[in-house]
């Protein structure tokens, strides 16, 4: 397998009141393409930093980071936001889709960026929402649309560029429990067809899902382990 | 390319979704526009028709009118017995009297209507105008006195009104009245956009029995002295005889005017200017006090969209995809108020110069149009920058978390 992310002593510090906080304290870590991770720890463990670090959105204040044999912690901020763009989809607790904009033009968004046509970016996009069974719903704006579908709009939108990692941070607190469960097996899917998936969970049960669990506390890295199987066969 | 039309897409929807508020946001921008269009295409429409009627008299011309008073009513009155004495001056070779008769609305020839300027002279008029017949021959002293219903038009008017090649004899209408056409003048050509075969001549007296009721026509007297070397003294003549004919005082001011056609040209242009940048400067407020609005309803826009920035930034926006959007959104906004105050601006002209009698119709020059949407545009790029900043500058972390 591929390394495709390497963190090697990352450190990520805040000033708060001429008190130094260590939000992550040393954290060194590989994941292979199309590892399956779930990231656990309580609140306040540093594991929204990490996935911050890891996402691009944040640059660690000590320590490499390597992604895909780009050292992305001497990048200026759009080379960062074109790693973004290009090797990150990102999925949220709370969807975080762009209102008044309908479901295709939310997938189409992330190819704005890359200078994509419009026929080529609205091509990809129906692809991508056939893709997550939501054809029908393509011209519903946000507020149309339920829980589940948003999430699974969002899903499309971060698959659209086809990128190396696709970080999901608490994909279903939000949902119900039977939508928790379709959003869980697209997951499954995803990863069987070789989508590396990193997802932030509290959630022991969803954590067991995936193929490797990596246990924050205090902003270091208490536990590192891998489940038996790793070919994503548990279907419930 | 495609990324200025995607932001341009993402602005207009952001207009589109709050109507009102944007409505609202552009009309400093509406009403300091509209206002300038209103006055330039006023005072425009006023200098182009003032201007044309001294165009064309060589500098050896003077020309005599009634003086106003600080409120613009007519003070004084240029009478024939005037003219008589007028003309008795040595080194006066001609004089005759104008006057514009503003009473209808254009002149008609079997049903036909076309818009002319109709003028009021005398004989010596052609000579000095260098306004000489094709056709037929110009007004006569005869037909002065006895204010004959005569006219002298210029080949324009005969062309747009449809009459025979010769229209000696035939007879056009001005209102009520039947004028017998009696001459056809030379094509002039036009002369700073002003078609000079656009008249139609009258006798004096003939024009002042149409304007009838009017107690003091806009009158003025054009004169050519004989020489050019002269004209400081024979203007000195002029004035002389006026004050003496209407009786004032030494020490009295003179309730006329005196002026050569260069010194006309040029005061013209100074008032025309001088109103021109005093409203360019209280509009210059107006487009200021509107921009303010802009940007504060651009830094509310940037707030309120906060998450949604820091959407576009996880999904890969850089600072200068979101610099653009807001940016552009500020321009559309005032650059729709811009066009807005156009139209309305340039209706409110057209609708002035239509409501006061015997006002020349508005007018628009180009270079307001491009100055008033380059201004409206300006606006938006300045006070457009500093919210867009605002929203490129956020971090996303915190755009996300935002509430």
């Amino acid at each position: 397998m591929n390394q495709l992310i390497s963190l090697s002593g990352i450190r990520r510090t805040y000033q708060m009141g001429g008190e130094t906080l260590h939000a992550l304290d040393g954290i060194d870590l590989s994941i292979q393409q199309n590892d399956y991770v779930a990231v656990i720890g309580s609140s306040g463990s540093g594991k929204s930093t990490l996935m911050n670090i890891i996402g691009c959105l944040d640059t660690p204040s000590e320590g490499h980071y390597r992604l895909a044999d780009e050292d992305v912690s001497e990048m200026t901020g759009q080379q960062l936001a074109a790693v973004r763009n290009r090797r990150i989809g990102f999925i949220f607790q709370s969807f975080n889709l762009l209102p008044r904009v309908d479901a295709l033009h939310n997938v189409m968004q992330p190819l704005v960026y890359q200078r994509v046509s419009y026929r080529q970016r609205k091509a990809r996009a129906q692809e991508l929402l056939e893709r997550v069974g939501l054809s029908g719903r393509m011209g519903h704006q946000p507020n149309e649309l339920s829980g589940g579908q948003r999430q699974r709009v969002a899903i499309a939108r971060a698959l659209v560029t086809a990128p190396s990692i696709l970080l999901a941070d608490e994909p279903t607190g939000n949902l119900d429990s039977s939508t928790t469960a379709d959003i869980l097996n697209l997951f499954d899917e995803l990863h069987r067809e070789g989508q590396t998936i990193i997802m932030v969970t509290h959630e022991p049960d969803i954590a067991r899902r995936c193929h490797r669990q990596v246990r924050l506390k205090d902003g270091q890295i208490i536990e590192d382990s891998r489940s038996a199987m790793t070919t994503g066969k548990e279907e419930h | 390319m495609a990324i200025l039309w995607e932001a341009l897409r993402s602005a207009l929807r952001a207009i589109a979704v709050s109507k009102m508020r944007s409505f609202l946001t552009s009309l400093g921008i509406i009403i300091g526009v509209a206002s300038i269009i209103a006055v330039v295409s006023l005072v425009q429409g006023l200098e182009e028709s003032i201007t044309s009627q001294f165009e064309g008299y060589g500098s050896n011309s003077l020309f005599i009118q009634q003086r106003r008073d600080n409120y613009g009513r007519l003070i004084g009155d240029l009478t024939d017995d005037d003219l008589l004495k007028l003309k008795g001056i040595d080194g006066i070779s001609a004089i005759s009297p104008q006057t514009f008769v503003f009473e209808y609305s254009g002149v008609q020839y079997e049903g036909e209507q076309h818009s002319a300027d109709v003028v009021g002279v005398m004989p010596d008029y052609a000579e000095m105008d260098s306004s000489y017949p094709e056709l037929g021959r110009f007004i006569t002293t005869t037909d002065a006195d006895s204010r004959k219903k005569v006219a002298v038009i210029g080949p324009k008017v005969r062309d747009e009104l449809g009459m025979p090649e010769n229209p000696i004899g035939e007879f056009i209408q001005y209102g009520p009245h039947w004028l017998k056409v009696i001459g056809v003048l030379e094509s002039k050509g036009q002369m700073m956009g002003q078609d000079l075969d656009n008249y139609v001549y009258i006798p004096y007296p003939t024009a002042v029995g149409i304007m009838g009721y009017q107690q003091q026509p806009f009158v003025i007297f054009v004169v050519r002295v004989e020489d050019v070397n002269r004209i400081d003294s024979i203007t000195e003549r002029v004035e002389q005889t006026l004050r003496r004919n209407h009786g004032l005082k030494p020490g009295d001011d003179n309730d006329f005017m005196i002026q050569s056609a260069d010194q006309v040209l040029q005061s013209i242009g100074q008032i025309t200017q001088v109103i021109t940048w005093v409203f360019g400067g209280i509009v210059g407020i107006s487009l200021l006090v509107g921009g303010i609005g802009i940007m504060n309803i651009m830094l509310v826009s940037v707030t309120e969209r906060t998450r949604e920035v820091g959407i576009c930034k996880a999904l890969g926006a850089t600072r200068a995809d979101i610099l653009l959007q807001f940016l552009l959104e500020a321009v559309i906004i005032s650059l729709i108020g811009g066009i807005v105050g156009l139209g309305l601006g340039f209706a409110i002209g057209a609708g002035v110069a239509g409501m006061i009698p015997n006002f020349p119709p508005s007018e628009v020059p180009a270079w307001a149009v491009f100055l008033a949407l380059g201004f409206s545009s300006g606006v938006g790029i300045v006070f457009g920058i500093l919210p867009a900043a605002k929203a490129a500058r956020l971090d996303p972390i915190d755009a996300l978390r935002y509430e």
